[in-house]
């Protein structure tokens, strides 16, 4: 990473150093990219508006509708938002800590279902879900118990019995999950005002995206940042360099369950209905599968990962749509069988970028900028 | 204490963990060969299971034949998923190398669901008698037929890793790469045998279970049922991959014994095994028989 700064940017202070962005520049184009987010629902709002009689020329529709996304786009978004929230949980724990987690999922869920029970007993749900995540941080600190003695493959055993116990908890508890008939919520609401559709939810679940990137960004700049990442590179070194070693690793563990929890906490009130089942170890697979993809130890990667996750299987619906009712749709019956094709895309996807990008999408977009930054004197 | 019920419960669980016996005894020989955890084992069930199921029924094969070409298949089948997939990783990270079988076990699986679909189905019959007598017992030929081979695979391996060149040859790896490298062994082929193996082995339980219960994708979940078993053997033992495989069977059903005399909250059976997983990984995390692995800077 360092050998792609800037020209110029010679940090000649710790504190330009450890700045959180490289140049004013870059943080200027980040608060322009969260800004131009924040527009995206207008668009669809406006157009709604002009519906309901609103008097407006035809013309400014049309206008409208090219930025318009469209409720299904603003659900995708928000999909990424609280998927990226946990995976940036998850990667925190393998990419920056370098613990396995295989039960991912079920912290997600713990998330989920906590702030609905919360909700029920009272509570504002958007004081819920900070609590939600203090909850499952409490669970995933039980769990995180044994990982403060094991690493690497135990490690990962260790959690793939933590996910089927959690499931098996799911099941059993009545009280806390609505058993199998799952558990309903309301979506959050501020001074009477209700966030409870796509255009307005999308606001929240922004707020809580760079909330907690924020949050990860700049708690890799402080000693305990540090000393994760000491712990993931060299544990014995770090140990003996008087980091202690069951209290990162569970501190890791810790936090990874927080962010778990509070994207659980944005999934349950977007769908407003958290099922038993939702919460398998084949949704574990896929946190794992965005961390690896978006790149692992790399705090932007997590987005881009829950992003490549969530719109691969539109990409390949968008495909099989295309070549629908050719001879290959009905040689393969494509129609009936695209949630498999999808699934066999993703385990594909899993491999293939383990074999030809192990670094990510966040090492290729790092290239990409590098490419044009120097262009055309790459040398 | 009721001993109609708790009796047949032990038999199932040692029959049932003679096979979680040898699919361990094939996870462990990846691991000790090539330092591979894994998780697409219960996918080698899986896609065995049902080729050999293709053969006897779309092809009407005898079930001889049937089963020698999946065994065939699926010798095959572990060598190249060896060569493309595993052989690149090397080197890699644990987590790689963990994301890549766990990439492999989702393709098989939806793979699989694809050609096959997504309900269970039976093999033809291959045994006459429905039951048969034993120590007073009622027991299904095939349960007997599946303990048998256990024990023929079991010995089988004892042979080949005591007696011949190639297993002879595939310990030394395990021990020593580099010193086996340095005798003239070559360490590539030797990565291909044992996955070669393995998938062969695991999928002979395949086929066994299917025969039993017939063929659907429950039978990947062998796979993870695999990891207390080992854990508890410690993972790099063959010995403790067969003792661990008996003794979470017989938990499994000790625990739906105790569950539906006692406890009455169901479901105890799946979930026991993973309890004792964590508690062993507190208090033994190399199992009974591993080696300890001493590190030094």
């Amino acid at each position: 990473m360092t050998a792609m700064t800037p020209a110029g940017d010679f940090r000649t202070s710790y504190r330009a150093d450890m700045s959180l962005f490289a140049t004013r520049n870059t943080r200027l184009a980040v608060i322009a990219g969260v800004a131009l987010l924040a527009l995206l629902p207008l668009p669809s709002v406006a157009r709604q508006y002009l519906e309901n009689g609103g008097s407006l020329a035809q013309s400014y529709d049309d206008f409208l509708a090219l930025f318009d996304i469209g409720r299904y786009g603003l659900g995708l978004l928000i999909q990424i938002g609280f998927l990226g929230v946990a995976a940036l949980g998850l990667n925190i724990l393998v990419g920056f800590t370098g613990q396995i987690s295989i039960g991912h999922a079920a912290f997600f869920g713990v998330g989920a279902f906590s702030s609905a029970w919360l909700h029920e007993h009272g509570i504002p749900v958007l004081l819920c879900i900070p609590l939600a995540g203090l909850m499952t941080t409490v669970v995933g600190i039980v769990f995180g118990l044994p990982a403060a003695r094991l690493k690497g493959l135990y490690l990962a055993i260790a959690t793939l019995a933590a996910q089927f116990i959690i499931e098996d908890f799911f099941a059993r508890a009545q009280w806390f999950t609505g058993g199998v008939a799952g558990r309903g919520t309301e979506p959050p609401a501020l001074l009477g005002f209700s966030f409870d559709r796509e255009e307005t939810y999308f606001y929240v679940v922004l707020v809580a995206v760079v909330l907690m990137f924020v949050a990860a960004a700049n708690l890799m700049r402080t000693r305990d940042g540090r000393a994760l990442i000491a712990v993931r590179d060299h544990y014995l070194s770090a140990e003996m360099m008087g980091i202690n070693l069951a209290y990162y690793r569970t501190l890791s563990f810790g936090i990874a369950s927080f962010y778990a929890g509070i994207g659980g906490a944005l999934y349950a009130h977007y769908l407003q209905f958290v099922s038993v089942e939702a919460f398998n170890i084949g949704f574990s697979i896929q946190f794992l599968g965005m961390v690896i993809i978006g790149g692992l130890g790399s705090i932007s990667g997590s987005l881009m990962g829950a992003a490549f996750m969530v719109l691969l299987p539109e990409v390949v619906q968008l495909g099989a749509d295309a070549i629908a009712g050719g001879p290959v749709d009905q040689a393969l019956k494509l129609g009936a069988n695209i949630s498999f094709l999808r699934d066999m895309v993703v385990g594909a996807v899993i491999i293939l970028f383990l074999v030809f990008e192990p670094d990510g999408l966040a090492h290729r977009w790092r290239l990409i900028k590098a490419y044009w930054k120097l262009y055309p004197y790459s040398h | 204490m009721d001993w109609n019920l708790l009796l047949p419960l032990l038999l199932n669980g040692f029959i049932v963990g003679a096979l979680y016996g040898v699919v361990a005894m094939s996870f462990v020989l990846i691991y000790k060969a090539s330092q591979v955890v894994n998780f697409a084992q219960g996918e080698f069930l899986l896609v065995g299971a049902w080729v050999c199921w293709y053969f006897l029924t779309e092809w009407q094969l005898p079930f001889w034949a049937g089963f020698l070409f999946t065994m065939v298949f699926m010798t095959l089948f572990g060598i190249i998923l060896q060569v493309v997939v595993l052989r690149p990783l090397i080197g890699e990270p644990v987590i790689s190398v963990i994301m890549a079988t766990i990439g492999l076990g989702i393709f098989f699986q939806a793979l699989m669901k694809w050609i096959f679909g997504v309900f269970a189905r039976p093999f033809p019959p291959i045994f006459a008698a429905e039951r048969v007598d034993l120590l007073g017992l009622q027991v299904q030929p095939v349960y007997l037929l599946s303990l048998a081979i256990s024990v023929v695979i079991m010995g089988a391996f004892a042979w080949f890793f005591t007696a011949s060149k190639h297993g002879l040859a595939m310990r030394a790896t395990a021990f020593d790469q580099q010193v086996a490298q340095s005798l003239g062994i070559s360490v590539p082929k030797v990565f291909a045998m044992s996955w070669a193996i393995s998938a062969l082995v695991s999928s002979v339980a395949g086929v066994v279970v299917g025969v039993v219960n017939g063929v659907s994708s429950a039978l990947s979940f062998y796979g993870i049922k695999v990891f207390p078993a080992v854990i508890l053997g410690g993972l790099d033992s063959v010995v403790g991959a067969v003792l661990g495989g008996i003794i979470v069977g017989v938990l499994e059903n000790l625990a739906q014994y105790v569950d539906a005399e006692w406890l009455h909250i169901g479901n105890l059976y799946a979930i026991a095994p993973f309890y004792a997983l964590i508690l062993i990984l507190l208090i033994k995390p190399y199992g009974l028989f591993g080696t300890k692995n001493i590190e030094r800077v």
